[in-house]
C-alpha cells in the first residue's frame, strides 16, 4: 500500500501543523480496529465513484443515449476489475446489494433449481448468519440440512464433511475466512470432495477478497459471494460469481426487468459498482505487500497481549488471515472490557446485553467454554492501522485488564488456586 | 450503548473494592451468579453487634451495569441494619442508576448479592447463639 494514504477520518486528529492531536482521550476517535465489521471506503474509490452520481447519473441498461453508455462502460469496466481479482471470467459475476443477498441468492437460486436432484444440504455451525438462516428457510420449505461443527480449531475436518454428504446431497457452503476468528477453510480439498459428489459447492468469500488469494481458474467452486465493504469499498454492492464451465444455473430471487442475464433484476447502482470495482483492483495491486505489513502488526499485537496470563487465541493461528486477532482474557467479562477500553473500536464475543445472553456462537461451536467466550475480544486490523495504534492498544488493554481483574472474584479464586469448574454456582 | 452518567461513575471509580475476612464471625458473604452466564458478583458485609452494618466490599465479574449496581449497594449497605438491607430492592437500584430494560438483570443481581450475604451473617448468628 502506499503509506500516504491516511484513514478518512483520522483527518480530524491532526492539527493544523499535521501533529497529531491527543487523539486518545474521551471526546476523540477511537482507533478504529474493526476491519472486520466493515472498512472505511479508501479515499481513492471514494474519488472514483463521485463522478457516477453528479455527471455519469445515467442507467447502464439504456442504449438509447451517452449516458446510459458511459454508465454501461463503468459498469463493465468494474465487473472485469472484480473478475479479475478472483481469477473469473466477467460474465461470471453478478451483480448484487452484498453478500447477505449473494449467499440468499447462492443456495435459495442453487438448491431450487437443483431440487429435483435432491433437497439434502450440508454446511457449518461456523457461518454468516447470511448463510445458516438462508439453510434454515430452505429447511421450512422441505429441505434437510446438516449443520457440521468445525474442530476446535476452526477448521473442518474433511473426514466429517465426507461422512455427512447424502446421496441426495445437492449443495454445500462452506466460507472462505470466518468473520470472528479469521481462519481459512480449505476450499480447495472440499470443493474437491463435492465435485467428486456432484455436489453444488458455494463459498461465502465476504472476508477473503484482498486478504487471500482467489483463482477461480482453479477452485473447484460454483458460486461465491463477494461483498465491497469489507475491501475498501461502499457498503450496499456486491456480486455472486456463477460458473459457467461447467455452466450452474440459478433460479432468480429478485424478478423484473431482468438485469444481469436475469439472474438479478433491478437498475445497476453504478457508482457502488464503479467503487467495489476500484476496490478490487486496489485489492490485487496491493495486498501482497499490504498483507505483509499487517502481518507484522497483528504478531506485535499478539505478543504484547500474550505476556499476560491467561489469555487465549480463539482459533487456528496458521491457517487464518493476518488480519484477525479473537483473544479471550480470562476472568474479564468482554462487555465490561470494551467499556473500559473506549479508545479503540473492537468488538465483543459476550453477548450479555442481546435478548438471549449468549455468547458468541461461533466460539460456542469451538467448544470454548462460556466463560471464554464471554471474554474474548475480536481486533481486526486494516489498511490504515499504524504501528503506533497497535503500542497504543497493548498498553491500554494491559492497564485495563489489571483493573478489571483486580475487581474480579473470579481472577481472586484463581490466584487462589480454587478450581472454578468445581464451583457450584447460583446460576439464574 | 449508551450509559448513563451514574453507570459511568461507578464503574470508573467503583467503590468499596476488596474482600473482608470471610472467616470473621461478623462477616457475611453473597456471593451469586454464573461464570457462563457472564456475571458473577461477591458482596461482603461486615455487621457490628448492633445489627449495623458497618463495612461492605465487593467484587464482580460482569458488564459496566453490574459493576456499577454493586459499587452502588455497598455505599447504601454501610450504616444500615441487616432487615434495611435485606429490604433493598432492584428497582431501587435500577432507577438510581437509570438501567435501560435490558440491563435490569444486573441490577437483580446485586439484589440477590445482599440477600445471600444477610443470609449468611444470620447462619453465622445462629450459629453463635446455639453453640
Ligand atoms: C462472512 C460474511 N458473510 C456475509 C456478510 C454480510 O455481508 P453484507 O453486509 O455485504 O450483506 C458478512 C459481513 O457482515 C460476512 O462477514
Ligand atoms: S451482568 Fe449480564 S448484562 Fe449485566
Amino acid at each position: 500500500m502506499s503509506a500516504s494514504i491516511e484513514m478518512p477520518v483520522l483527518k480530524d486528529m491532526f492539527d493544523e501543523n499535521g501533529l497529531a492531536k491527543d487523539t486518545h482521550g474521551a471526546d476523540a476517535q477511537p482507533i478504529y480496529l474493526d476491519y472486520s465489521a466493515t472498512t472505511p471506503v479508501d479515499p481513492r474509490v471514494a474519488a472514483k465513484m463521485i463522478p457516477y452520481i453528479t455527471e455519469h447519473f445515467g442507467n447502464p441498461a439504456s442504449r438509447s443515449h451517452p449516458y446510459g453508455w458511459t454508465a454501461e462502460k463503468a459498469v463493465e469496466n468494474a465487473r472485469e476489475e472484480v473478475a479479475k481479482l478472483v481469477g473469473a471470467d466477467p460474465r461470471e459475476i453478478v451483480w448484487t446489494s452484498g453478500a447477505t443477498e449473494s449467499n440468499n441468492l447462492a443456495i435459495k437460486g442453487a438448491a431450487n433449481f437443483y431440487s429435483e436432484k435432491g433437497k439434502h444440504i450440508i454446511t457449518i455451525t461456523t457461518e454468516h448468519k447470511a448463510v445458516i438462516d438462508a439453510v434454515r428457510e430452505l429447511e421450512r420449505q422441505g429441505f434437510t440440512a446438516t449443520y457440521l461443527d468445525p474442530e476446535p480449531n476452526g477448521l473442518i475436518d474433511l473426514e466429517k464433511f465426507k461422512a455427512a454428504i447424502r446421496p441426495d446431497t445437492v449443495l454445500a457452503s462452506v466460507m472462505f475466512v470466518n468473520n470472528e476468528i479469521g481462519v481459512i477453510q480449505d476450499i480447495t480439498a472440499i470443493g474437491n470432495i463435492c465435485r467428486e459428489n456432484n455436489i453444488i459447492f458455494h463459498v461465502d468469500a465476504a472476508q477473503a477478497t484482498g486478504k487471500v488469494e482467489i483463482d477461480l481458474e482453479k477452485l473447484p467452486v460454483d458460486l461465491m459471494s463477494f461483498c465491497a465493504h469489507k475491501t475498501y469499498g461502499p457498503k450496499g454492492i456486491g456480486a455472486l460469481y456463477v460458473r459457467r464451465k461447467p455452466r450452474i444455473r440459478i433460479e432468480a430471487q429478485m424478478h423484473g426487468g431482468g438485469h444481469e442475464r436475469g439472474m438479478r433484476s433491478g437498475t445497476l447502482a453504478t457508482h457502488q459498482i464503479v467503487g467495489m470495482g476500484e476496490a478490487f483492483k486496489l485489492a490485487r495491486e496491493e495486498m501482497v505487500v499490504e498483507n505483509a505489513r499487517i502481518l507484522k502488526l497483528r504478531n506485535k499485537l499478539l505478543h504484547g497481549l500474550e505476556t499476560m496470563e491467561e489469555v487465549y487465541v480463539n482459533g487456528d493461528l496458521e491457517h487464518r488471515v493476518p488480519h484477525n486477532l479473537n483473544i479471550s482474557f480470562n476472568y474479564v467479562e468482554g462487555e465490561s472490557l470494551i467499556m473500559a477500553v473506549k479508545g479503540i473500536a473492537v468488538s465483543s464475543g459476550s453477548a450479555c446485553t442481546s435478548a438471549s445472553l449468549e455468547p458468541s456462537y461461533v466460539l460456542r461451536a469451538l467448544g470454548r467454554s462460556d466463560e471464554l467466550a464471554h471474554s474474548s475480544i475480536r481486533f481486526s486490523i486494516g489498511r490504515f492501522t499504524t504501528e503506533e495504534d497497535i503500542d497504543y492498544t497493548i498498553n491500554l488493554m494491559k492497564s485495563k485488564i489489571d483493573k478489571l481483574r483486580e475487581l474480579s472474584p473470579l481472577w481472586e479464586m484463581f490466584k487462589d488456586g480454587i478450581d472454578l469448574s468445581k464451583v457450584q454456582w447460583a446460576a439464574h | 450503548m449508551a450509559y448513563s452518567d451514574k453507570v459511568l461513575d461507578h464503574y470508573e471509580n467503583p467503590r468499596n473494592v476488596g474482600t473482608l475476612d470471610k472467616n470473621d464471625p461478623n462477616v457475611g458473604t453473597g456471593m451469586v451468579g454464573a461464570p457462563a452466564c457472564g456475571d458473577v458478583m461477591k458482596l461482603m458485609i461486615k455487621v457490628n453487634d448492633a445489627g449495623i452494618i458497618e463495612d461492605a466490599k465487593f467484587k464482580t465479574y460482569g458488564c459496566g451495569s453490574a459493576i456499577a449496581s454493586s459499587s452502588l449497594v455497598t455505599e447504601w449497605l454501610k450504616g444500615k441494619t441487616i432487615d434495611e438491607a435485606y429490604a433493598i430492592k432492584n428497582s431501587a437500584i435500577a432507577e438510581e442508576l437509570a438501567l435501560p430494560p435490558v440491563k435490569i438483570h444486573c441490577s437483580v443481581l446485586a439484589e440477590d448479592a445482599i440477600k445471600a450475604a444477610v443470609a449468611d451473617i444470620k447462619a453465622k448468628q445462629l450459629a453463635k447463639e446455639t453453640a
